[in-house]
């Protein structure tokens, strides 16, 4: 259920007994990925108007909306190699608690030290054919009008916001040039992974909000409060190329 | 007096068929048999760009596609079906509506597209902000101008009849129902719109019945000369966005609200001319009645706007300069684009 579909048809596909060698299938294993997402450090509450979160630009705010999605995760393996987990597609809600908890499934067993993965959709992805899982456009992550996937949706009011009811409106997506705001992200696990067939290793992936809204460019919600990609969600996909995770923990 | 009799058969066509369209449609038979149907490439055409590979065409995917088309269970209120907007008399565009109309009497900005030929076309929309033919209804069911609901909303309703969860099973196998079946089958029956057998094409196949007359040669000849550079043949377009010169200050920046270039404001998808006979009336929002009005904008009315095209701004004249003969010469050859075929096949029609 917390899967992508994809993902749940490879698991299928691989889990199969192989009529030729059996012993050539690759042991697999998962690993449990816990979402906790975060503004500045404070815990992320939404619809939370009596603790106003603060931006670096100091502009109080609450927040209506938090989704995100990464996929094409890859693990860099003890001697380097990078493996590329195959259809991780993962889809968080900060509304929905069943999306905090999910699991990277068919890694291969072994030991890892490092993490890259593409905070959004990968361009085939987005300008291919109707697709389902957590790619179903009936998620609400999906521009209608100008196809591709909503990467980042960030929703809100400021007080600042001169927006019509305050709204903060922050949905970053399009994943062709010059308005690519498609990111990849890399980090050195603090501890090293180890995928064993029949045991659940976790990581605690940390999710920060105010991301957006600082880096290169520190954001005043007095000018910049509506972005649906273009330009200024490139602003913003700059600033949260860096600071939006953060792997806190690994426990094996 | 000959232009008199065809806006009176025109006329006539549009009061009977829209007529039979609005009070004769009884509702969706879900029970039609399926037709049997098979993807074809026409002789004349090239590779479409929609491979079918995860989307094969069959007869119950087809049917299943046409059902969808036609049922206005799509729409906020069940009061549209994609079939308001896109009329088969009409080649699948909208007679006698410059924008769409949607729910709540909400008027759209832009005029409803004809549908045909659709699995040659990498982009959609006129400002071709859709990439592939599976999620392009989406645009209109989500438009709040338009159908103005939403996904999750389709599909619940669609598994809470009795007849759709029969139907997506023997369209897929199973009676699941989600919007990537639903868009699948859509595409099934949109991609099955083809349109190759206008008088054109029996000429070019040198099939019979596809002898041009006098003005009709002299028409195709003036169209290679001075259309053909956007309007290329065997599509009629060449799926490009350019600004014809409309409007020196554009309403709608088309293009550019895409792509955010200040080098596209103001530009459109060119058109396919094939059954352009039919899908009056024309421009992005539909502001020309007439085939004359176009030919007369072309040939006076081009204006220079920032992003013209060079096409139309050559050794220092603005636009296309046409003689009234010119004019009639190159309407008989848009004639000859007409396909009657398509727009009179039963498969492609209300299932009643």
């Amino acid at each position: 259920m917390l899967l992508c579909g994809l993902a749940l048809t490879v698991f299928a596909a691989s889990a199969k007994p192989n009529p030729g060698d059996p012993k050539n299938a690759p042991i697999t294993g998962n690993v449990a990925i816990h979402f906790k997402n975060v503004v500045d450090g404070k815990a992320l509450k939404l619809n939370d108007s009596l603790s106003l979160y603060k931006n670096a630009n100091g502009d109080d705010f609450k927040l209506t909306t938090f989704k995100y999605y990464i996929s094409n995760v890859s693990l860099i393996a003890k001697n380097g190699e990078k493996v590329a987990i195959p259809d991780s597609y993962f889809l968080v809600n900060a509304a929905d608690s069943t999306t905090l908890n999910q699991q990277i499934t068919n890694i291969p067993e072994g030991k890892y030290t490092g993490i890259i993965f593409t905070i959004g959709v990968d361009s085939l992805r987005n300008f291919a054919g109707a697709q389902t899982g957590v790619l179903d456009p009936a998620k609400g992550m999906f521009w209608s009008w100008n196809s591709g996937y909503i990467f980042v949706k960030l929703e809100g009011e400021s007080p600042k916001s001169t927006a019509k009811k305050n709204r903060l409106t922050f949905h970053i997506g399009g994943a062709k040039a010059p308005n690519n705001t498609i990111r990849t992200f890399t980090q050195k696990l603090p501890k090293t992974l180890k995928i064993n067939d029949g045991k659940l290793p976790e990581l605690e992936l940390i999710a920060n909000a105010g991301a957006l809204f600082q880096g290169k460019t520190t954001v005043d919600f007095a000018k910049l409060n509506f972005t649906m990609g273009g330009p200024n969600s490139v602003v913003v996909a700059n600033n949260y190329a860096d600071g939006l995770f953060k792997i806190s923990k690994v426990k094996n | 007096m000959k232009a008199k009799g065809i806006v009176f058969f025109v006329l006539l066509t549009f009061i009977t068929v829209s007529t039979a369209f609005n009070y004769g449609f009884k509702g969706i038979n879900y029970g039609i048999a399926a037709d049997s149907v098979r993807f074809a490439v026409p002789a004349n055409f090239p590779k479409p760009v929609y491979d079918f590979k995860d989307n094969p065409v069959t007869s119950n995917g087809f049917k299943l596609g046409r059902i969808l088309f036609y049922d206005p269970i799509i729409s906020k209120d069940k009061s549209i079906s994609c079939a308001n907007c896109h009329q088969s008399f009409a080649a699948f565009a909208n007679l006698d509506h410059a924008v769409s109309h949607g729910v709540d009497e909400c008027l759209g900005t832009r005029n409803a597209p004809p549908l045909f030929n659709l699995a040659w076309q990498k982009e959609f929309m006129w400002d071709g902000g859709v990439h592939h033919i599976e999620v392009s209804p989406m645009n209109a069911m989500t438009n709040p101008c338009e159908m103005a609901t939403d996904l999750n909303t389709i599909v619940s309703r669609l598994q809470q009849t009795t007849a759709y969860p029969v139907l997506f099973k023997a369209a897929f196998g199973t009676m699941e129902i989600n919007s990537q079946r639903m868009f699948r089958a859509l595409a099934q029956f949109t991609s099955m719109l083809v349109s190759a057998n206008s008088k054109y094409d029996k000429y070019i196949r040198k099939e019979k019945g596809g002898d041009f007359t006098e003005n009709e040669t002299a028409g195709y000849a003036l169209f290679k000369q001075k259309c053909s550079t956007c309007h290329q043949e065997p599509l009629f377009t060449d799926l490009s966005y350019r600004s014809n010169g409309l409007d020196l200050k554009p309403d709608d920046i088309g293009r550019d609200s895409i792509t955010h270039q200040e080098t596209d404001r103001g530009k459109f998808r060119v058109p396919s001319l094939r059954n352009i006979e039919l899908t009056s009336p024309y421009m992005h929002d539909g502001r020309f009645e007439t085939l004359k009005e176009v030919l007369a904008h072309y040939n006076s009315g081009v204006k220079p706007t920032a992003n013209l095209d060079p096409a139309l701004h050559q050794n220092n004249v603005y636009g296309i300069r046409l003689t009234t003969l010119e004019q009639n010469q190159l309407i008989a050859f848009l004639k000859t684009l007409t396909d009657r075929d398509f727009v009179n096949d039963k498969r492609f029609q209300a299932p009643e």
